[in-house]
């Protein structure tokens, strides 16, 4: 029975002279891969060069700000639940008087971590959260010599001030601006 | 004193062409491991090395950097000195080789005619046959002093590869003598100047030759002395540092002065094809530099042709290799030899 109408009979010919000696087919294979060297390369110039990433890829994470600067998480832990791979801990703090342009709500994340080694870039977090407050951008985890500096903290995930640091706000939102 | 003095200039002469064609030899050799690398990139849809400055043309320099700083270790079970002598044996055959090669038409100055040729001796080409059958001893006593089992099998491959190789490499050369009826390499590129390139009328001798030269220099599809994935890294498997640095570059140095020899057998050496240059009336000198350039022009693309293959083929089986050669490739040799005899023999009647 065939399943496909690929296979082909297996030829146990006995080699002719001309295919004993394999020149001819050496010529044949040489001929191919001659034709490789003037066939556009398939490797790229990595740190000069990058490959783009479709729009849905899912990356780095970032801890959003909105408009005015100030933090959107409430540190209510849906993040850390949703997780698969529990890759999020966050301590939450009360927001006091007078740090209002810091916090958006009256509850903050004090701590928010996520271990990028767990990590397995599902994005159940972005889905999970109800305040728009992390995202996976376009860009990946970075090389590190130990497993401690893949333990991401909230200065390596928060996304830059949008009113202080203009710039770096922007670059940072990417193509992923879609709330802001 | 008159004599004397003569002979200095001569000796000072010679050691000076010697020292430029070691140089060279190096030179080329170096940069044939970055030819390597950069056309098995392009032939596996890569860039190649370029990081080393533009184009990477520095990586040799590189490379040859990287293992004059690695550490080296010399096993304790092994025969130190022969140790020693292999990667040293390995490097000077391969270097020897090239003394009796015509580099380019010789220099007719006022005080007379210089060869650009280390010795034109009249059994030429026999010199090469013997230095590189010479040159399986670098194999094998850098196989057997390592006190390794996969060195020592590895080295009894090449050794055994490389004799049986040799047979038909010299019965192909035989045929080639026929029509020049000498020896003498300076008289093999002059017959072909002439008569036209010996590839036209030995194309079958070329191919057998050539195959065999693969062969002798433990090049791909023939590189079973060094099989990776059966052997680790063959008979200089112990060796590190600039030994190691040693054997791959007398390999690539070989490969140079086969394709040296190639050229000067089958493709004319140093003439300059399907023109007659000696009516151009140029400086006898000018004359000799380009000829030396046309000499590495058709070096280069033997040694591209070189590399291509070992990027397109695989490794034989060790008894393919043998029949290959022995139930192959001489009867093969065989059989050229004996018509291109019969045919000599019938033009001169």
């Amino acid at each position: 029975m065939t399943l496909t109408n690929r296979s082909k009979p297996v030829d146990r010919k006995p080699m002719t002279f001309l295919e004993s000696i394999y020149l001819w087919n050496i010529m044949k294979g040489m001929g191919i891969t001659i034709s490789h060297l003037f066939k556009k390369k398939a490797t790229i110039q990595y740190p000069e060069q990058k490959r783009s990433f479709s729009k849905v890829f899912r990356g780095l994470h970032v801890l959003n700000r909105d408009a005015e600067g100030r933090e959107n998480c409430t540190a209510c832990g849906l993040c850390a639940v949703a997780c698969p791979a529990e890759a999020i801990t966050m301590e939450g703090a009360e927001r006091l008087p007078g740090e209002e342009h810091l916090y958006r709500e009256e509850k903050y994340a004090a701590k928010y971590e996520i271990n990028m080694l767990r990590c397995i870039f599902c994005g159940l977090c972005e889905e999970a959260c109800p305040k728009d407050a992390i995202y996976l951008s376009q860009t990946f985890a970075p090389a590190n010599y130990g497993r401690k500096g893949f333990i991401y903290k909230k200065d390596d995930l928060l996304i830059p001030h949008p009113v202080l640091e203009k710039e770096a706000y922007q670059k940072a939102l990417g193509e992923k601006a879609t709330n802001n | 004193m008159h004599l004397l003095v003569i002979d200095l200039w001569f000796i000072l002469g010679k050691a000076t062409l010697i020292a430029c064609i070691i140089g060279l030899s190096f030179f080329v050799a170096m940069y044939t491991t970055l030819a390597e690398r950069k056309v098995a990139g392009w032939l596996q849809d890569r860039h190649g090395p370029n990081r080393a400055g533009p184009f990477g043309i520095f990586q040799p320099l590189a490379d040859g950097g990287k293992l004059f700083f690695k550490e080296e270790i010399i096993p304790l079970a092994s025969n130190k000195f022969l140790f020693l002598l292999g990667p040293g044996l390995a490097m000077v055959t391969s270097l020897v080789t090239s003394t009796v090669i015509p580099w380019a038409a010789p220099v007719t100055t006022a005080t007379g005619t210089f060869p650009v040729q280390v010795a034109d001796v009249d059994m030429g080409i026999l010199i090469v046959f013997s230095v590189v059958s010479v040159g399986v001893y670098g194999i094998m006593i850098g196989g057997w002093a390592s006190n390794n089992k996969f060195s020592l099998i590895a080295a009894i491959r090449g050794a055994s590869q490389m004799v049986s190789y040799e047979l038909p490499m010299g019965l192909a050369l035989i045929a080639v003598i026929f029509m020049t009826g000498s020896l003498k390499m300076s008289e093999i590129v002059s017959h072909q100047a002439e008569h036209g390139i010996n590839f036209l009328y030995q194309p079958l001798g070329f191919i057998i030759f050539f195959i065999c030269a693969l062969a002798e220099c433990n090049r791909t599809p023939f590189d079973l002395p060094e099989a990776e994935n059966e052997l680790n890294f063959g008979y200089h498997q112990e060796y590190s540092s600039m030994k190691l640095g040693f054997y791959l570059f007398a390999e690539y140095i070989n490969m140079f002065v086969s394709a040296a020899v190639m050229a000067t057998l089958y493709f004319g050496g140093y003439d300059i094809p399907f023109v007659n240059e000696a009516s151009w009336g140029l400086e006898s000198w000018i004359m000799s530099a380009i000829s030396f350039g046309i000499l590495m022009i058709k070096i280069a693309v033997i040694l591209f042709v070189f590399i291509w293959i070992r990027w397109t083929i695989p490794r034989f089986r060790y008894d393919q290799l043998m029949n290959l050669g022995w139930k192959k490739l001489i009867p093969l040799a065989l059989i050229n030899m004996i018509i291109s005899a019969a045919v000599m023999l019938w033009l001169k009647k």
